[in-house]
């Protein structure tokens, strides 16, 4: 791993190149292909498909139990299409398009808040013929990625922190998707955006006290937010069932007591594939998508929920070193956004599957059943490759 | 990179594996330590408990012949999660089903709706149990709809009709022995909770529609006949369909209780004691024609040697099968109201009463015991005065006038006598003024021959009687003290305008705390403050009978299980000797054995063959205040061999020989087999008027051998299992029969 492209390599001259010829330039892509990300993200993902089969395993009367497992399959595959078709771009021509990724996600957003399908209390999906649906707020994650490291990235002579017009602009920008993304309401996604904001923020090297005062207002807001009522009732109980699922025995609590005997009945090595009887009978709700851990919880025990957690450390250990060793701060500003989305997300939805954090309905990447997040996902992967095929060999 | 940059990305590194190490950690603790909870609440989640009843136990008498049984009934049950599949809710088959059971359809809705949901009836309309039971909707279905059911399975999806175990009295020779069996009735919260609590595990043994032994045998002996439920565990999802079967546990049915009851003699004694009661009313009291008003009495028949109850009968019984299935509001308020005169009371070991003259045998042996010669000769004179006051105590038939033994006292009930020593041991004790430490002669030997305590026969309800010592009056005067003194204020207008009470309390005001000549003399004929049952009555004479040992009355003799094998014997439990020599137990036995050879009872055993069964017994005529006398024969037989106490008594009823001794006769004949001046024993309905010594046979199939004479029905429709009809007609000739106890 120790050749890259050559230095003197004008930007002008690679772009004549064809997109043929470089991806079958062998002797360099793929040995600067970071395999072991790769081989991560796919062993979540067909791990993925293991747990979506054993979740949705019992069909009702002629329905092919394998349904899931198919169409998850079939969305790990355009994945992973997307993924690449995203690594082949030079990250650095990709700051041209940044705006129109992100005009197009935030169109998508209002879209759906306009011609959206309701599920779970949040208006977060348009519906596409042939039964497909689309969640406008996955690909904006990848949107914000790359649009706000763009725009912190941009420094001027002699600078050497963002300068406050440039970090106004840049939470404009993802202000407008945030907000429209809590008018789903879908407030735990909201919660992964922001953090993206925060660790692109951070990186970028903002001063601490503005930091700071972000994260102040982040506590004021959603402490304004439930006293004046912005948030739907359903969201507050959700949050109250996280701390005391007797709360509501029925309702939320329901769901998050029968994901924490599922879980904490699987033991140090499980009920065994397939076995689990709270997975069989169908207790967890949601247990293909958001409560997904709940199955290799209760059927793979601590070994298997401990491994599927280290296949995360490595992805993201993976993540950060690449935003570590990017050649530019743009592609360690996209990583870092990157590493904030996976990292949050997935601590998010597996500390709401074990009682530590609030019930708030964020996928486990490339776990959970799922087609957007999948292709958002996998095109994220695309863009931390494509940062790190396209380093400067220190 | 700037380095602020470069160190942000390690602090975030450092924030993002703390996360991931936080989740490792909750995980552990989940997963790991307490991993045991989460599976005992994954395995509450997803099985739902079916029971399957135990059949209860069958309670026997001592050769076997069934007392309770049970017999079959055919129950139509519907399965309420399989119908609620159905389309429209299953009301259709509902509604069919109550067309063919010609029941009201809103009945059958009912019943199927679970107690406590919306729109549902009271219970036990309503369904109380687990929603994964099949509910009974109708039972003793004739046979003729329970096939149609069955036949039309495919149009009555999660309707069966099955055999199900009722309680059944098969009344051999016609017995009633309702007090003795009692009866069961459905368990109530609080027993249901501590039987929760003793069993540590939610509804193991008992459960919400359990029923329980509610009185008598089967309330004492429940834990042996109630039997194991039986526990089929089915796995279901979070819709509650059933996904399989984890775990199946088969009903262990209950063990047969073998008592020492005779059914034979049951029925003669509850015969003999309802004639004794007829013959009360048409008995001529003092010269007038009109009949004592008798409508109470008890009777006892007790192995002398073991205190095993042979026969016990209770009046006014009740019929015990009015539970079976329920017993309805107005059943019970009837059974249980005073103008039935509580039926459900057993007279026998609840009620209390003055043991009058029978009580006398506890005079002599305290007499003994306080050092007078009972050969005497003490004057039987008219009355007793007190010596140094006026007070006079009468006998109760013109006194002799002559001496005589205390044998020949007791012979002929001559209660002068008995004051005398009342008196005589009341001033050795130190008469009024005996300190807490003075001995008590009459009430410590009256409390060695068991009066004054309860037997701690297996029966529920039993009362203790009284016995009025120097202690007890003091506390009884403390308690009432504040009556006797404010009588003014608090008597009734009546009683306050009559001197001879007004005197009365005003005395008792002062001193009511003493023992007084007069309570001395009183409590030795059995009056006064003295209370016994018939129970502890016939205990004291069977240990007279026996030589001097108390015996536990005792109904139970063992526990068999369905295949016949002992489980449990009860063995005869020796509660002591009476405070009596051997010679004194035996002067008295002499004295008794004349009774009805020369003594107060002679005139009822002029045809009675006493050369060939002697019989010893002591007639007791109580006064009660305001009420008629109470009728007591306390006897056994023979006196020269005792096998039997038999004690029968009649409050209202009159004198004791003149109720109560024909209808003892009567009871012994029967026993030993006395036709006319005869004695046969082949007569006999107790195998040679002996006590039964061996365990009745239970076959391996749950069948009982049963003596010839099983006293039971043939054949008839009277609720023995159709399946065994026909083998009972089959061995109608041969020497034993048997019958299926289910």
């Amino acid at each position: 791993m120790t050749l890259g492209y050559p230095q003197t390599i004008a930007p002008a001259r690679r772009r004549r190149q064809s997109l043929r010829s470089r991806a079958t330039s062998r002797d360099s892509l793929l040995r600067r292909f970071d395999w072991v990300l790769f081989i991560a993200a796919l062993g979540l993902s067909v791990a993925g498909a293991v747990l979506v089969y054993s979740a949705t395993r019992v069909a009702a009367a002629g329905e092919d139990p394998q349904a899931y497992l198919k169409r998850h399959l079939l969305n790990l595959v355009i994945g992973l299409g997307l993924g690449f078709a995203t690594m082949l771009f030079d990250y650095r021509t990709l700051r041209a398009y940044a705006p129109f990724v992100y005009i197009a996600s935030v169109v998508g957003l209002v879209a759906v808040l306009v011609v959206g399908t309701e599920v779970n209390g949040a208006q977060a999906w348009i519906q596409l013929p042939g039964g497909f649906s689309i969640q406008p707020s996955e690909f904006m994650k990848v949107a914000l990625a790359v649009g706000l490291a763009m725009l912190l990235a941009e420094r001027r002579d002699g600078e050497t922190e963002p300068q406050l017009p440039d970090v106004a602009f840049a939470l404009l920008v993802a202000a407008i998707p945030i907000g429209l993304v809590m008018l789903q309401p879908d407030l735990g996604t909201a919660v992964v955006m922001g953090m993206i904001v925060l660790g692109i923020l951070a990186v970028a090297g903002i001063r601490i006290w503005w930091l700071v005062a972000l994260l102040a207002l982040g506590v004021v807001g959603a402490f304004v937010a439930v006293q004046v009522g912005v948030l739907d009732q359903y969201q507050i109980d959700r949050l109250l069932a996280f701390a005391n699922p007797d709360l509501d025995p029925q309702g939320v609590g329901y769901n998050t007591n029968q994901a924490r005997i599922a879980v904490g009945s699987g033991g140090l090595f499980g009920a065994g594939l397939f076995q689990g009887t709270q997975t069989g009978g169908e207790f967890v709700p949601e247990q293909q998508t958001d409560f997904i851990f709940t199955v290799v919880g209760e059927e793979l025990g601590f070994v298997g929920s401990a491994g599927l957690l280290l296949l995360f450390g490595v992805l993201i250990w993976r993540a950060l070193r690449i935003a570590m060793r990017a050649e530019d701060l743009f592609g360690t500003l996209m990583a870092t956004g990157i590493v904030c989305w996976f990292t949050f997300q997935m601590f998010q939805n597996v500390g709401m599957v074990i009682g530590i954090m609030p019930v708030t309905g964020v996928p486990l990447p490339f776990v959970s059943y799922g087609g957007t997040s999948m292709f958002a996902n996998w095109m994220a992967i695309g863009l931390l490759e494509n940062v790190h095929l396209r380093r400067s060999v220190r | 990179m700037t380095d602020r940059s470069r160190t942000r990305l390690i602090v975030l590194q450092v924030l993002v594996f703390s996360l991931l190490a936080a989740l490792g950690g909750r995980l552990w603790y989940m997963q790991v330590v307490a991993g045991q909870e989460y599976q005992a609440a994954a395995s509450e989640n997803r099985i739902r408990e079916v029971v399957t009843p135990a059949v209860r136990g069958a309670i026997l008498d001592a050769q076997g012949r069934p007392l309770v049984q049970n017999r079959t009934s055919l129950v139509v049950s519907v399965d309420r999660s399989t119908i609620l599949d159905l389309p429209n809710d299953g009301k259709p088959v509902v509604r069919k089903l109550a067309d063919v059971l010609r029941a009201p359809y809103p009945k059958l809705d009912k019943q199927l709706t679970l107690c406590g949901s919306p729109g549902a009836a009271d219970p036990p309309i309503c369904w109380n149990g687990s929603p994964y039971q099949p509910i009974p909707v109708a039972e003793d279905v004739p046979s003729g709809v329970a096939l149609q059911v069955m036949e039309r399975s495919e149009e009555f999806p999660g309707v069966t009709a099955e055999m199900t175990a009722v309680r059944d009295y098969p009344k051999p020779f016609g017995v009633n022995a309702a007090h003795l069996l009692g009866y069961i009735g459905p368990i109530n919260a609080d027993e249901l909770a501590a039987a929760e609590k003793q069993d540590g595990r939610r509804g193991s043994t008992y459960t919400s529609f359990d029923l329980v032994g509610r009185a008598g045998l089967e309330q004492v002996y429940d834990e042996y006949l109630r039997g194991k439920p039986g526990v089929k565990k089915l796995a279901v999802d979070s819709a509650g369909n059933v996904t399989g079967t984890v775990a199946e546990r088969d009903a262990t049915p209950g063990d047969y209780l073998v008592t020492s009851i005779d059914a034979h003699v049951q029925k003669v004694v509850e015969d003999q004691l309802k004639a004794a009661i007829d013959r009360a009313h048409v008995a001529v009291e003092n010269g007038t024609d009109s009949g004592y008003p008798a409508d109470t009495g008890a009777a006892v028949v007790m192995e002398v040697d073991t205190g095993r109850v042979v026969a016990m009968a209770s009046y006014p019984d009740y019929n015990p099968a009015l539970w079976v299935g329920g017993v309805t509001n107005n059943q019970y308020e009837r059974l249980a109201s005073e103008k039935a005169n509580f039926p459900l009371i057993n007279r026998a070991i609840s009620g209390e009463y003055a043991p009058a003259s029978t009580f006398k045998i506890v005079g002599a042996a305290a007499a003994a015991a306080a050092g007078y010669s009972l050969d005497g000769p003490y004057q039987c004179s008219d009355q007793f005065v007190v010596p140094g006051s006026t007070q006079s105590f009468t006998n109760f038939e013109a006194g002799m006038n002559e001496p005589m033994t205390v044998a020949r006292a007791l012979e002929v009930s001559c209660n002068t006598v008995f004051f005398g020593l009342a008196y005589n041991m009341y001033v050795d004790e130190g008469g009024l003024d005996a300190g807490p430490d003075a001995p008590e002669y009459l009430m410590n030997t009256a409390r060695g021959f068991g009066y004054g305590s309860a037997t701690g026969i297996d029966l529920p309800g039993e009362n203790a009687g009284r016995i009025p010592d120097r202690q007890w009056r003091r506390d009884y005067w403390a308690a009432n003290k504040d009556f006797y003194c404010n009588f003014d204020e608090q008597g009734s207008p009546q009683e306050v305008n009559d001197s001879y009470f007004q005197q009365l309390y005003a005395e008792l005001c002062v001193d009511g705390y003493q023992t007084r000549p007069g309570d001395a003399i009183l409590s030795v004929i059995g009056q006064g403050d003295v209370l016994s049952t018939p129970l502890q009555t016939a205990r004291a004479y069977a240990a007279i009978a026996n030589g001097g040992t108390l015996y536990r009355p005792q109904v139970a003799r063992a526990v068999m299980s369905p295949e016949g094998e002992v489980v449990k014997e009860f063995e005869p439990k020796d509660q002591g000797q009476v405070p009596a020599t051997g010679a004194t137990v035996q002067y008295i036995q002499n004295a008794l054995a004349n009774v009805p050879v020369s003594g107060s009872a002679a005139y009822r055993y002029t045809t009675f063959p006493l050369d060939k069964l002697p019989i010893a017994a002591k007639t007791g005529t109580g006064q009660v205040e305001g009420k008629a006398s109470t009728s007591w024969f306390a006897s056994y037989a023979p006196a020269d061999d005792p096998k039997y106490v038999v004690l029968m008594m009649v409050p209202e009823g009159g004198t004791g020989s003149g109720t109560s001794a024909p209808s003892v006769n009567e009871i012994y004949k029967a026993i030993f087999g006395v036709e006319g001046s005869q004695l046969i024993p082949s007569k006999a309905i107790v195998p040679d008027g002996k006590p039964i010594t061996s365990l009745p046979t239970v076959n391996p199939d749950g069948t009982i051998d049963l003596p010839k004479d099983d006293g039971l029905p043939g054949s008839s429709a009277s609720g023995i299992p159709a399946a065994n009809t026909g083998e009972k007609k089959s061995k109608r000739n041969s020497r034993r029969r048997r019958a299926r106890a289910l």
